[in-house]
């Protein structure tokens, strides 16, 4: 069976309508409303781009395999993105990355193993440094995506591995990796390059485990975004490889993508993007902790007098952070939203750019208990309104409510922008605990005249609020 | 523990030491509350409200047989005499000027916590009534102020002429004064303070008020939190400054006190005399001698029509919130006087606080206290003044020296690289150019929805391993069937996931 219905220059022009569907698709992204569409685009040239190589000329057997394996995967994906919770939205990002990164070593393996045209000179050195790399690239996706993938959703500890001349480790392994990639280009047979190959394989994956581990919580925004990045461009190195400039173009797409919105999160921590990489939060700054003894002492209240602070106020600001993902109370808060609009309350959400623990979570877990987005403001649209506040709720959320990134120039967060929210009349912190941050750096705003501790279960303490109503 | 509260006995005290409202949080502590008959029935507390919080009412002599006893005044000798050994007494007390009665309650074994000994630290600030009531003293005095002068504070423009708003000048701008300025800046007059503690000058302004300063340079601030005595040329600076000040302002607050001595005479009779008749001055300090010369105390002096008003019994005259300020200030006494919550209070002679307030103790006078290096300007607050501004590190980096790499790199691989590969590097390049311009525009709360749909998209790699699958060789075979696979699962789920999350973004 052979459905050869289109020749090399039909698949060409369909791919060209794919790939303009595709920046559509991230153009998109730019308001709620085109967003949609934006994903409708994107569906639509994902079928071109599969439909139009599959009836291309490159496809000529294992039909029926092709198919069953784009069902069976299909079925998997919308399995999963059905059951998917939105607070687990990281974990699964971090996983579906470590896919491409799979696929794109397995697409280089068979490359490898079976050329589809036969290269010479120059240009068998560029396919051979093309397959290296995407194969590189591609590994070190899979294994960073595993690990953030453990990291986000519990399954391995948060905290930054840190082993002794780490940075050095790195090195050397990258140095491996050139060296064998010297080899198997220059390989004579293909025993020697199989075997720079696998070297390479084994060492990519523990230079992709390490890059990850060594990175803190607080900083797996960055992670994400970077992973994504790399994603972009292991499918770009794969198009170079395979001389398909639909993969090119997709792939750099993707991958510019995934950079700018590592430097926005980097921005936002007031980190540089090599100091993320190189390592977490509170690893080397530990010893600089605060005059923490000479704080003060927190003020707690009880939730009846956090009501008749919530009733006496006109404008309220809620701060959310990932405590609030983690006590799943977005939906309680919606409730006390509606509750609070009939009481003639004023209520907006502050959300910093780093809250939660990809891009945009937050923002995402809102939606979801169907917080009206227009009020929900970034830290920008706010920070020099807090004085019109009556009172900030910050519900699981510590170091980007801390004021000493902006006062204490030695705290290891110093610099980072953060939501001034001690500048209102009042802020009520719910908080499990005295526990620091992901950060690890001790919060004066606790300890502030105008700060109230309310302990507890985030959802508990809401839920308790929901009787404001009588 | 039974925890007893007493009516007061001073004349014109309508203040009483516990509300009904901080009742069932004490029980929470474990103590059992009695309060005397008709403790609160001149702040409008009634007997009812207390018994039905949790609170026992009975007579004044059951109240002497609890184990703590709570007031407001320091007591008095008579009342001294009706308590036994061992019980505990907290209220004011002014032990400085009380020598006697601490030689009093020495004998009898009893332990007092003086109200007036709290340490100034910000730890404390929750127990230290001397500033709540400060903070209503300050907001009476305007408003006592306002009683006695005979126009209205706020300008307005009406159609039977033009008010001019009153000028109030407060000097001291500690707890009181800043009540004050909040007060008299709500009623709409226009108001200067003054202090010789320069640090408080942002407070001031943030309450609306112009802050007064001499030309001379002396900082006031002292470790106790109060401000010191001046050298004689700021002093004389400053008294220049309050008579040019009292030939123009209609009202005149004074909160200066240096505690421990007499008020100092900021407000001369000269001063007085250069007022406008009419004009007002309120004295905070009257219960040390006045900052006015010729203040008298608890009375209303009339100087050619410039009242000079000496009430020391401003808190009292807003009773119920006094009374409300001072019990949430004795609740987190006992708070801190009972860490197990069981009852039981603990005088712990370690912690500042408890040390610093507990003046008599198992027959031995424990006062003062060992100095505690504590106040707010030692330490200084970090809300209100930081001098150095974290270092922000510079991102900007001159852009020569990556353009040139860039420059360089690119003719280099234009040098060697074929035209086959140059075709797909351009594409490269641009396809890059376009994704940074998109994405620049994505809105920030779509940054998770374009995460999930690039990485939809990044499984574009399928592309390749479709064009692998039509082979002989069962390895190839498996590994690209594997990774259309894994990569279908991608798309599929990365745009469902994507379109189920925009679908609740909703206005």
């Amino acid at each position: 069976m052979n459905l050869e219905l289109l020749n090399l220059e039909s698949v060409r022009a369909l791919y060209i309508v794919a790939a303009v569907l595709f920046i559509l698709t991230l153009g998109g992204l730019s308001n709620q409303e085109s967003s949609r569409k934006g994903n409708m685009y994107g569906i639509t040239a994902m079928s071109i781009a599969i439909i139009a190589t599959v009836l291309g000329p490159q496809v000529t057997s294992n039909y029926g395999l092709l198919i069953l394996l784009l069902l069976l995967g299909g079925s998997l994906g919308l399995i999963l993105s059905k059951k998917v919770q939105m607070t687990e939205m990281p974990e699964l990002v971090a996983i579906l990355h470590s896919l491409v990164g799979l696929a794109a070593v397995l697409v280089g393996i068979v490359n490898f193993i079976n050329p589809i045209q036969e290269y010479f000179g120059i240009e068998k050195t560029i396919h051979s440094i093309e397959i290296y790399l995407g194969i590189f690239i591609g590994m070190v996706t899979f294994a960073g995506s595993i690990i953030a993938f453990g990291k986000l959703s519990g399954k391995i500890s948060g905290n930054p591995l840190t082993l002794p001349a780490k940075h050095y480790l790195n090195l050397i392994m990258l140095l491996v990796v050139i060296y064998f990639g010297y080899e198997f280009v220059s390989a004579s047979n293909i025993n020697s390059a199989t075997t720079s190959l696998k070297v390479m394989l084994i060492v990519s994956f523990i230079f992709g485990v390490h890059l990850v581990a060594a990175i803190g919580g607080a900083d797996m925004p960055v992670v994400v975004s970077m992973l994504n990045s790399y994603s972009g461009w292991a499918a770009s190195a794969t198009g170079f490889m395979l001389s398909n400039d639909l993969l090119i173009v997709v792939g750099a797409l993707v991958g510019s993508s995934g950079a700018i919105l590592s430097y926005i999160m980097c921005k936002a921590m007031n980190r540089s993007f090599i100091s993320v990489i190189a390592g977490g939060f509170g690893t080397e700054s530990s010893e600089v902790s605060l005059s923490n003894a000479e704080q003060g002492e927190v003020q707690a209240i009880e939730i009846e007098e956090f009501k008749t602070m919530i009733t006496s106020s006109k404008k309220i600001a809620i701060i959310p952070g990932y405590g609030m993902a983690v006590a799943q109370a977005q939906f309680v808060v919606n409730e006390i939203i509606n509750i609070l609009n009939k009481k003639d309350i004023k209520v907006i959400f502050v959300i910093h750019p780093v809250a939660g623990r990809m891009p945009g979570h937050m923002n995402v877990l809102l939606a979801e208990a169907q917080i009206p987005y227009d009020i929900v403001f970034e830290m920008e649209e706010v920070n020099d309104d807090f004085g019109n506040i009556d009172l900030s709720i910050v519900i699981g959320a510590n170091d980007i409510v801390n004021p000493s990134a902006l006062e204490d120039p030695n705290s290891p967060i110093a610099g980072m922008p953060v939501i001034e929210c001690w500048k209102g009349t009042h802020t009520v912190v719910m908080k499990r605990g005295m526990s620091t941050g992901y950060a690890g750096v001790e919060n004066p705003l606790f300890f502030k005249d105008n700060t109230r501790m309310l302990f507890g279960d985030a959802k508990e303490t809401l839920s308790q609020l929901l009787t404001l109503n009588n | 523990m039974k925890i007893g509260v007493l009516k007061e006995i001073k004349d014109n005290e309508k203040r009483v030491a516990i509300t009904p409202s901080v009742i069932s949080k004490i029980k929470k502590l474990g103590f059992e509350i009695y309060v005397e008959k008709d403790l609160g029935i001149e702040a409008s507390l009634y007997d009812e409200l207390y018994s039905t919080s949790g609170a026992e009412i009975c007579s004044k002599e059951e109240i002497y047989n609890c184990d703590l006893l709570l007031k407001i005044n320091k007591p008095t000798s008579e009342e001294i005499n009706k308590l036994r050994n061992s019980q505990t007494l907290i209220s004011f007390f002014s032990p400085s000027l009380n020598p006697e009665l601490l030689e009093l309650c020495k004998r009898d074994n009893i332990n007092i916590l003086s109200m007036d000994s709290v340490p100034r630290i910000s730890r404390a600030q929750k127990m230290d009534a001397l500033s709540s009531m400060a903070n209503v003293a300050g907001s009476r005095a305007v408003i006592e102020a306002a009683h006695c002068y005979g126009r209205f504070f706020g300008g307005q423009i009406t159609a039977a002429g033009k008010i001019n708003p009153a000028k109030i000048l407060i000097i001291g701008a500690g707890v009181a004064g800043l009540s004050a300025i909040g007060t008299a800046s709500s009623l709409g007059a226009i108001v200067k303070a003054f202090d010789t503690r320069p640090e408080v000058k942002e407070q001031v302004e943030s309450l609306g008020a112009q802050f007064l300063t001499v030309s001379i340079d002396e900082d006031g601030s002292s470790k106790d939190g109060y401000a010191k005595v001046m050298s004689k040329e700021f002093i004389d600076a400053e008294m220049k400054l309050f008579a040019e000040q009292a030939k123009d302002v209609d009202v005149i607050i004074t909160t200066a006190l240096i505690p421990g001595k007499e008020a100092p005479k900021l407000i001369t009779r000269e001063m007085v005399e250069m007022m406008k008749p009419g004009s007002v001055i309120v004295d905070l300090a009257s219960q040390q001698g006045g900052n006015c010369e010729l203040c008298k105390k608890d009375q209303i002096v009339d100087h050619n029509g410039v009242k000079i008003i000496g009430f020391t019994d401003l808190p009292s005259r807003l009773p119920s919130q006094s009374s409300e300020l001072y019990a949430n200030n004795l609740f987190h006494i006992l708070d801190e006087l009972t860490p197990h919550k069981d009852g039981k209070i603990m005088i712990d002679m370690n912690d500042d606080v408890i040390r610093g307030m507990t003046i008599v103790k198992d027959g031995e006078i424990t006062y003062p206290p060992p100095k505690v290096e504590v106040s707010v300007t030692s330490k200084p607050k970090e809300d209100k003044k930081v001098k150095e501004s974290p270092k922000i590190p510079s991102k900007r980096k001159s852009s020569i020296i990556p353009g040139v790499l860039a420059l360089s790199l690119l003719f280099l691989v234009g040098a060697f690289a074929p035209a086959s590969f140059m075709n797909h590097f351009t594409v490269f390049v641009l396809s890059c150019f376009i994704g940074y311009m998109v994405i620049w525009n994505v809105t920030a709360s779509l940054h998770t929805p374009l995460m999930s749909v690039t990485n939809a998209v990044s499984s574009i790699i399928i592309i390749g391993a479709i064009t692998q699958v039509s082979t002989n060789d069962t390895l190839s075979l498996i590994l690209s069937g594997l990774a259309i696979f894994i990569a279908s699962i991608n798309i599929f789920g990365g745009f469902a996931v994507t379109k189920r999350m925009l679908g609740m973004f909703k206005k």
